[in-house]
């Protein structure tokens, strides 16, 4: 088990109710954490079409994770 | 150089820091709060970003642009909060020595940074509802706002 910030954005973090939290969490990627924290963002987007940053630095999503990271969950972009 | 500013966008101010000796062209782009979407009229626009990384990708988007183009100068500016109908969303300016470098970065700008920078665009409808936008490669997997 690892523990892992996990930070939400725009209807992430709605659908969460927080912007951040600590969990503790049975996860080897960067996907392992998406599917593992699905109930709490509930995104009806697949994890290909959202994007991941660990530590503040861009991720792909088979990307692992360590006990200490923060992970962040970025649904489908829209800038401009 | 890449800047999230909740501040208006001023672009005749802009234009003047990409002047340089070397330049024979100049092309920027304005992307502007419209009132209509997928045809809900919209009230305002919501930007949210994640700036320390939207920063960081768009440094190197600007990069990329620069090695890709041979531009001599490549700015972006990106609003956040809330906006209004009209207002300016997203300027990018370029210059160049010839037109056709100017032309081709100023739209691989703005093209690469609508799918790569963590920001996210809330509508709010006249009718009251709002809802998150998705990207135009997203919405034509079936996703729809809202």
């Amino acid at each position: 088990m690892k523990t892992i910030t996990v930070r939400y954005f725009a209807m992430f973090r709605e659908h969460a109710g927080v912007g951040e939290e600590s969990l503790t969490l049975d996860v080897q990627t960067a996907a392992d954490v998406f599917a593992a924290t699905r109930e709490r963002h509930r995104s009806s987007e697949p994890v290909g079409h959202c994007k991941v940053a660990i530590n503040d630095d861009m991720a792909d999503w088979d990307a692992p994770v360590a006990d200490g990271d923060t992970v962040f969950l970025f649904p489908p972009v829209a800038g401009g | 150089m890449i800047t999230m500013t909740t501040d208006p966008i001023l672009p005749d101010e802009l234009r003047d820091n990409l002047f340089d000796p070397g330049a024979g062209a100049y092309c920027a782009f304005e992307g502007w709060v419209r009132n209509v979407n997928e045809g809900h009229a919209v009230e305002r626009l919501e930007y949210e970003a994640y700036e320390p990384l939207a920063i960081k990708e768009g440094e190197r988007i600007l990069a990329e642009a620069r090695e890709r183009f041979k531009t001599l100068h490549a700015h972006c500016v990106h609003r956040t909060g809330l906006l209004e109908i009209g207002d300016c969303a997203v300027w990018v300016g370029v210059s160049a020595p010839h037109r056709d470098e100017a032309f081709l970065a100023c739209r691989f700008i703005i093209d690469a940074l609508k799918v790569r920078l963590p920001i996210w665009k809330k509508e709010h409808y006249v009718n009251g509802d709002s809802g998150w936008v998705n990207c135009g490669r997203c919405a034509a997997h079936g996703h729809s706002a809202a």
